[in-house]
């Protein structure tokens, strides 16, 4: 059975190891992180993790109780299922012939992606969005040739004033 | 004259002074020679154990009799590997302690230099937080924030990694630092309306029963769990850790829980209506079969950590924070309860199913700790290694105060009893003689601090229970395995008392029911230097009741039973 992904937002203090800490606690218990994001927040001093598991909810639960222990850590939540934005942004980059080009660029306007790289042989595709749109817009690509995927994974923000 | 600057090792001495530290325990080497110099001109007592692992168990068994933040200090390299397993131990039973590792000057750091080992990262698991000093002038903040976390909230050890140049180069920093953590919190009391909830579900109760843990002796809460429990008129069950938290000559002492328990303990925690887990996480030698333990009572659950809230169980009301504070917050607003036919019932459990060993026959090491209970009258602080004596240990030496029992709960690590030992030797201002208690396999994985003892002329008392065997494993593969003995014959056995000697230290031997008491007495007059007993005793004995791992509470053994068991399912 395929537990749900779990959208986990964690603050965190600037400091070397926090994520290796962080790691640890999902690897104690066997668990993998599915996607990763760490950046910089408006304060310098903390980092913003999101973090993308799945597995057993009562699990996962305790995974962020432990995270919460961390010394480093300022506070870990779970979002799923919650009032959130999520976002993720692909690249996507394809070697397609001139005269594949149109139905690439059908594909790219339906999903609202843009084309930043463009070449006799090949182009890059940057698509953003939920999750399973990313994983859509992929499966109809794949009848061409990928030469390379990436995906950022993702970030999320609750909506209205609530806080993430 | 400007004053000299310090450098970073004169600097740590003079933090460790304002954390009120008066004794080390270490061991040197090229990286921390800086630091073992400052010690010099400091009124630091350091203690010189011959192994890093003991002295991580000594300062262990020192933070448990004065609750204090044992200290350690060590080399890189393998003296900072050698420290893992003290470490893990005493994050197991959440024991505060700040350890010190040199390290490779930093430039070095990465590259596979002589003695250089990420320390830092093969601790995370087992501490509650580390650091790499990366900058001479952060060292009194992190001193100061190491030796907080360490010791508040639940407890635990804090590694230190310390470069080279670090503790050899200038510090220009002020000493008093503040401390930057915005991520942690130190829970204390419970909101009030929680307590009265807590508060009318007790109300209701007719069956209730105390479990008391570490968590309660580590708080300070014994008179407020007595308190408790005799207002409600409720049993009291200890885990392993919280022996002495409630007098186990009282009459609502059930004495310990879990595998190696009490039938009455193991019975009431079966059927009461009512389980108050105070400061106990609910360790699978305590649960016994999990999908069977409290199914039918209502659980409050007092601890420190809130990561302990459905780890195990879900409880009916978790209360948050300091076990004495907040049974002080519960004490005014509960009563006596509605408990005397269950009191009956439990007693008479107590009276139907006694601990008891055979008197005849070769010398049990149960009569050893029995006699030794005797002659010191309960007032001795036991220090147990692993295995079957330490069950025993637990089992017939009655505490009666906090603290008076030590043990590795957590971890069961072979090997901690005699470091430990001297560490509470060396801290113990109770005015009781401290004994350890110790099996022939664990004592011989750390007897080389036989020298510590001997050359810190502590007055400690070290029984050697001998029976030639690792005697739980052996027990287990009696019981489970078709008596297909597998690694557990310790042939060739040094003789203990030359090898005491050898030391010089004073040496006797027990190999008779009929000696022991004299014998110990005779030990435990001898007050100015360690002596060792040690006790030849019975090779096949086993140590009962018992649950048999992963089993349901209802299976508990009482004696040997005439069949093989099925292989466990549990875990240890």
């Amino acid at each position: 059975m395929q537990f749900p992904a779990h959208s986990i937002s964690i603050l965190v203090s600037n400091k070397p190891a926090a994520l290796a800490r962080i790691a640890l606690v999902f690897s104690r218990r066997g668990y993998n992180i599915d996607s990763l994001v760490v950046s910089p927040t408006i304060d310098h001093s903390v980092s913003r993790m999101n973090i993308v598991a799945r597995g057993n909810p009562e699990i996962l639960a305790q995974i962020i109780q432990q995270l919460e222990k961390l010394i480093d850590v300022i506070q870990a939540k779970d979002h799923t299922s919650q009032n959130v934005v999520e976002k993720e942004l692909a690249l996507l980059k394809v070697r397609c012939k001139s005269e594949e080009r149109t139905e690439l660029l059908q594909i790219c306007d339906h999903f609202k992606a843009i084309t930043i790289d463009m070449t006799e042989s090949s182009m890059i595709i940057q698509v953003t969005g939920y999750s399973d749109k990313i994983e859509a817009m992929l499966s109809l690509c794949k009848k061409f040739d990928i030469v390379e995927f990436v995906r950022t994974g993702k970030i999320i923000m609750m909506r209205g004033e609530s806080e993430t | 004259m400007a004053e000299k600057t310090l450098n970073g090792a004169q600097v740590m001495i003079e933090c460790l002074k304002r954390e009120g530290v008066d004794t080390i325990f270490g061991y040197p080497g090229g990286n921390v020679i800086p630091i073992f110099d400052a010690i010099l001109d400091s009124d630091i007592k350091l203690i010189l154990t011959r192994h890093e692992q003991g002295a991580t168990h000594a300062a262990d068994g020192y933070a448990r009799v004065t609750g204090k933040t044992g200290v350690v200090l060590v080399t890189s390299g393998p003296g900072a590997t050698n420290t893992l397993t003290g470490i893990y131990t005493a994050y197991m039973d959440s024991i505060p302690m700040v350890v010190f590792t040199g390290q490779t000057i930093s430039p070095n750091l990465g590259t596979d230099a002589f003695q250089e080992s990420d320390i830092s990262g093969m601790s995370f698991p087992v501490v509650k937080h580390s650091y790499l000093v990366k900058n001479t002038n952060d060292l009194p903040r992190i001193i100061k924030e190491a030796f907080y976390i360490a010791h508040s909230g639940r407890q635990g050890p804090v590694l230190i990694d310390l470069p080279k140049d670090i503790s050899s180069g200038p510090c220009t920093a002020p000493l008093d630092a503040e401390m930057d953590l915005p991520g942690y919190k130190v829970p204390d009391k419970a909101a009030q309306e929680q307590v009265e909830q807590t508060a009318a579900t007790i109300k209701k109760a007719k069956k209730p029963l105390i479990l008391a843990g570490h968590g309660a002796v580590m708080s300070g809460a014994s008179r407020a769990v007595k308190e408790l429990a005799e207002k409600l008129g409720s049993p009291v069950s200890s885990t392993l850790l919280g022996l002495g938290v409630f007098p186990a000559n009282h009459e609502l002492s059930l004495g310990m829980t879990g595998m190696h328990g009490t039938v009455a303990a193991n019975k009431a925690i079966r059927e009461c209506d009512l389980l108050i887990s105070i400061g106990s996480r609910f360790d699978d030698r305590i649960t016994a079969r999990l999908s069977e333990f409290a199914k039918t009572c209502d659980v409050v659950h007092i601890d420190i950590d809130p990561a302990e809230y459905g780890k195990i169980i879900r409880p009916k009301h978790f209360l948050c924070g300091d076990a004495k504070i907040i049974l002080e917050q519960l004490l005014p607003l509960v009563d006596k309860l509605d408990s005397e036919a269950w009191l009956k019932t439990v007693d008479g459990w107590k009276k139907k199913y006694p601990l008891s060993y055979p008197k005849q026959g070769s010398l049990r090491m149960q009569h050893v700790i029995h006699t030794l209970y005797e002659v010191t009258n309960g007032k001795a602080i036991v220090v147990a290694d692993v295995g079957q004596h330490q069950m025993w240990t637990a089992q017939f030496f009655k505490c009666d105060y906090p603290g008076q029992l030590l043990n590795s709960g957590g971890a069961g690590t072979m090997g901690f009893g005699f470091p430990a030992a001297i560490g509470a030797t060396l801290g113990n201002k109770t005015g009781f003689p401290v004994c350890a208690i110790l099996g022939d396999g664990g004592f011989q994985m750390t007897l080389c601090e036989l020298s510590t003892a001997r050359t810190n002329n502590l007055p400690l008392k070290i029984f050697v229970m001998d029976n030639n065997f690792l005697g739980m494993v052996r027990q287990w593969q009696d019981l489970f395995y078709d008596k297909r003995y597998s690694g557990v014959l310790l042939e060739n056995n040094p003789d203990f008392v030359k090898l005491a000697k050898a030391y010089d230290i004073e040496a006797f031997c027990i190999n008779r029911n009929a000696d022991a008491k004299r014998i110990i007495e005779k030990a435990m007059e001898i007050n100015d230097r360690p002596v060792l007993i040690h006790c030849i005793c019975e090779q096949e004995d086993a140590v009962f009741p018992m649950i048999p791992p992963g089993a349901s509470i209802d299976d508990i053994l009482t004696e040997r039973p005439k069949t093989i068991l099925e292989k466990p399912t549990g875990g240890t």
